[in-house]
């Protein structure tokens, strides 16, 4: 009997839960013989009130491993990471939604009331019609990374996280030792050729594909920062490689920083400024700076402007 | 006061949702809801963002349709920006739209779908599920879990990302193909045609012909359907066409994408987090009463194979031909869900093909000249759940003013819930119930895969 497993998602897109399947045939023997996946509403039925639905306080079995993906967003994720905690022993958070907010926390720049009122008054939405309140879950203030509200044991982030190192985890985990993972930054995993300061002074919108000859390797092709793109791999987290080049940059396309900073509690906005200017590059170029906190924007990082902010920085 | 069965959460299913079925004094069913548990306000929070940025941001909103979302983003900001991608950004795009509509499909039918057939709807919930199929049937298994990484891989390599693409590009697409690229995609497509049509025929045997009851009577439902079609010849379309609104009766009128908010309403209960698109144009107001429902029609693969006049691949419009004698046009049984994404299946391996051998596909002309700027711009594309609606208008500097989404999956949550209470009312009398037959009413749900 393998090791009892429990997966669950909060405010998740499904695509962590796709990267665990993207492990691939290596799968097959973990979820068959090494793990024995006790709740996964994603791939098995297991229900929180019985399998009849008579209970009414929600369960999930003990487990020896837990893993949740996605951000903390409303009452109801609150009660399943609460419960998660409870019963696994180790508890993982998946993905940058669980690690870092991810993209979801964008909202928590804005006024989420607002925000949500407006949603509901769209072009095609009926007049009248109002946020949905009766047996749907209550949100919260904001939307929260995991270890906002319970003790995380380990984090991996990625949006969507590297399959090879969820494996990695995963065995780590069932062998008892500390996981190999990179610990630096997305710069350094990347080939590309750098040639040190140019004549680069501001950045520019990615409207033009990047410098590069089809077909030859990455590291023929110029850094895409001395190129005058903001790429943000300089201030993101290391992981995403997977054919010898980070990912986006193996499709010629500048890095937006979803594996999180590259220190667990960093600011990627605050770094990507100190590496801008040390590269000699105007920050005030950048158009809409907040989006730098795109994919870390819990744990306050990312809040509300105030109206008078709002219009200094336009 | 009756009771009130919980199904939460509804699994194998791609999103966040419930089943309350609420019983009476006697232990029939009074009511039935599939609540809609999650929202997360991606029309607000894009607002501001750079136009450009956005396909790279609203892929999120669905990690197992990532490239939809993307694509129907790029369309829009297309439209904002007021350009037109080079043919050859257009066709690299389209092509990595079917090649992830191959995997979405393998990835229903096989790991969240077939447990329900090759383990039977009343197998323990323990085994119930993909890691049972593996053991029950490990062979196929072995089969499928290649192929689908197959397909995972050929879309990771050639654009970077499988899961929240990035190549995609207002004006076209980041990087070229070289012919290198060519070749070895056209093989792994030509790998994965041959398992689609294995696919088809295995599950014409051991699926629908042996459900062919279930099929017949399990969250049986009459609505409208909503699909997209080719311009000029009316056949099957899934990057870019006209939008064909079908009434249950096979009447249909085609619109213009550009146009969809004269065609189309959203709906608002208070009790899912989804709003429920419903026909306007009908006329008719919005109902919920599967047997007599106003306004409602359904989208995703039954929709499309419903509404298209053919298919234009050639297996693919054999396929079709044989479902349509068998069941008519519009078919109405929502398994038959099932059976339709298959010849889709089929299709997106064909079409994958076709792209490939088109000799234009490794120009090296991907991405058309681009400034922003103040616009608006409509991107549709059909999703595997469905016609997916990205409106956005731009200010002066091409960032995002406001923007308007209808998802795929939305278009089916009135039709859903139409389903479960059907199936929950016809499976459960007098208080008898139990977890097969509760999995039962999940499974009309799963069959929409939402
Ligand atoms: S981290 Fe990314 S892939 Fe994972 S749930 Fe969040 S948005 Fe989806
Ligand atoms: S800035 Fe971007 S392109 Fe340059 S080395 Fe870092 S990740 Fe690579
Ligand atoms: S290059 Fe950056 S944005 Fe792209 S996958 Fe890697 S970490 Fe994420």
């Amino acid at each position: 009997m393998g090791v009892p497993t429990a997966l669950e998602w909060l405010g998740s897109c499904a695509g962590c839960e796709i990267a665990i399947l993207n492990i691939g045939e290596a799968l097959v023997p973990i979820i068959t013989e090494a793990l024995d996946i006790v709740h996964a509403p994603v791939l098995m039925d297991h229900k929180y009130f019985g399998q009849c639905g008579e209970g009414v306080t929600m369960e999930i079995p003990e487990a020896t491993v837990g893993i949740v993906t996605g951000g903390v967003g409303n009452h109801e994720h609150v009660e399943v990471l609460e419960e998660m905690r409870k019963k696994c022993k180790v508890l993982i958070a998946l993905g940058t939604c669980a690690t870092h907010g991810g993209i979801p926390a964008l909202m928590n720049g804005q006024d989420r009331k607002t925000s949500w009122e407006g949603i509901y008054q769209t072009l095609t939405t009926d007049p009248g019609a109002t946020v949905p309140t009766v047996e749907v879950p209550a949100p919260l203030d904001r939307i929260y990374a995991c270890d906002e509200k319970v003790k995380i044991d380990m984090q991996l982030p990625g949006c969507p996280p590297n399959p090879a190192l969820i494996a990695e985890v995963i065995v780590s985990l069932l062998e008892g030792r500390p996981p190999v993972l990179p610990g630096k930054s997305v710069c350094d995993t990347c080939p590309t050729k750098r040639e040190g300061k140019g004549a680069v002074t501001t950045v520019k919108r990615f409207i033009t594909n990047a410098e590069f000859t089809p077909g030859e390797p990455i590291s023929e092709m110029r850094c895409l920062l001395e190129q005058g793109y903001m790429c943000m791999g300089p201030v993101t987290a290391a992981g995403c490689a997977k054919l010898g080049a980070p990912s986006c940059i193996s499709a010629r396309v500048p890095c937006r920083g979803c594996f999180g900073p590259v220190r667990k509690d960093g600011n990627q906005l605050l770094d990507m400024m100190n590496a801008l200017a040390s590269n000699g590059i105007d920050f005030n170029s950048v158009v809409d700076r907040r989006s730098i906190l795109r994919f870390s924007g819990a744990h306050g990082m990312l809040r509300p402007v105030k109206k008078r902010i709002e219009e200094e920085e336009s | 006061m009756g009771t009130v069965l919980n199904i939460a959460p509804v699994s194998r299913i791609e999103g966040h949702a419930k089943i309350a079925i609420h019983l009476n004094d006697a232990g029939n069913v009074e009511d039935a809801f599939l609540h809609i548990q999650s929202l997360r306000g991606f029309e607000k929070f894009i607002e501001g963002r750079p136009a450009e940025e956005v396909p790279r941001i609203v892929n999120r909103i669905c990690g197992i349709c990532p490239w939809m979302h993307h694509l129907a983003s790029n369309k829009a900001v297309d439209g904002c920006f007021g350009v037109t991608p080079t043919p050859t950004g257009h066709k690299l795009r389209e092509m990595c739209q079917v090649m992830a509509h191959i995997n979405d499909k393998i990835l229903h039918f096989f790991f969240l779908a077939a447990p329900d057939f090759v383990l039977g709807p009343d197998a323990d919930y323990a085994v119930r599920n993909v890691i049972g199929v593996v053991k029950a049937a490990p062979e196929l298994a072995t089969k499928v879990v290649k192929m689908r990484q197959l397909g995972q891989m050929m879309l990771d390599k050639f654009a970077g990302k499988a899961i929240h693409p990035i190549a995609g590009v207002v004006g076209g697409f980041a990087k070229p193909m070289v012919e290198a690229e060519r070749q070895e995609l056209l093989e792994g497509s030509r790998t994965l045609l041959d398992f689609a049509c294995y696919a088809l025929d295995f599950a014409k045997t051991n699926v629908f012909a042996k459900y062919m009851d279930t099929i017949g009577s399990l969250g049986v439902i009459k609505t409208g359907f909503l699909g997209t079609v080719d311009r000029a010849d009316g056949s099957f379309r899934i990057y870019d066409g006209r939008q064909r609104l079908m009434k249950a009766d096979g009447s249909y009128v085609d619109f213009e994408g550009a146009d969809y908010a004269e065609y189309l309403g959203e709906h608002v209960e208070p009790w899912a987090y989804s709003k429920m698109p419903y026909a306007k144009s009908w006329g008719e107001g919005f109902n919920l009463d599967y047997e007599n429902p106003k306004g409602i029609y359904r989208a995703n693969t039954l929709a499309r194979i419903n509404v298209c006049d053919q298919m234009s691949t050639p297996k693919a419009q054999a396929a079709l031909e044989e479902f349509r004698a068998a069941f008519g046009r519009p078919a109405q049984a929502t398994l038959l869900y099932h059976y339709a994404r298959l010849i889709e299946l089929v299709y997106a391996c064909e079409r994958t093909i076709e792209l490939l051998e088109w000799e234009g596909i490794t120009d090296p002309n991907v991405r058309a000249r681009v400034e922003p700027r103040a616009g608006r711009g409509v991107g549709i594309v059909e999703a595997p759940r469905g016609t997916l609606i990205h409106d956005y208008t731009t200010d002066d500097n091409g960032c995002i003013k406001s923007a308007n989404l209808i998802v795929g999956t939305t278009h089916n949550i009135a039709p859903m819930n139409m389903s479960v209470k059907q199936a929950a009312t016809s499976l459960i009398k007098g208080g008898v119930y139990n977890q097969g037959l509760l999995n039962q009413v999940e499974m009309a749900v799963r069959a929409y895969d939402p």
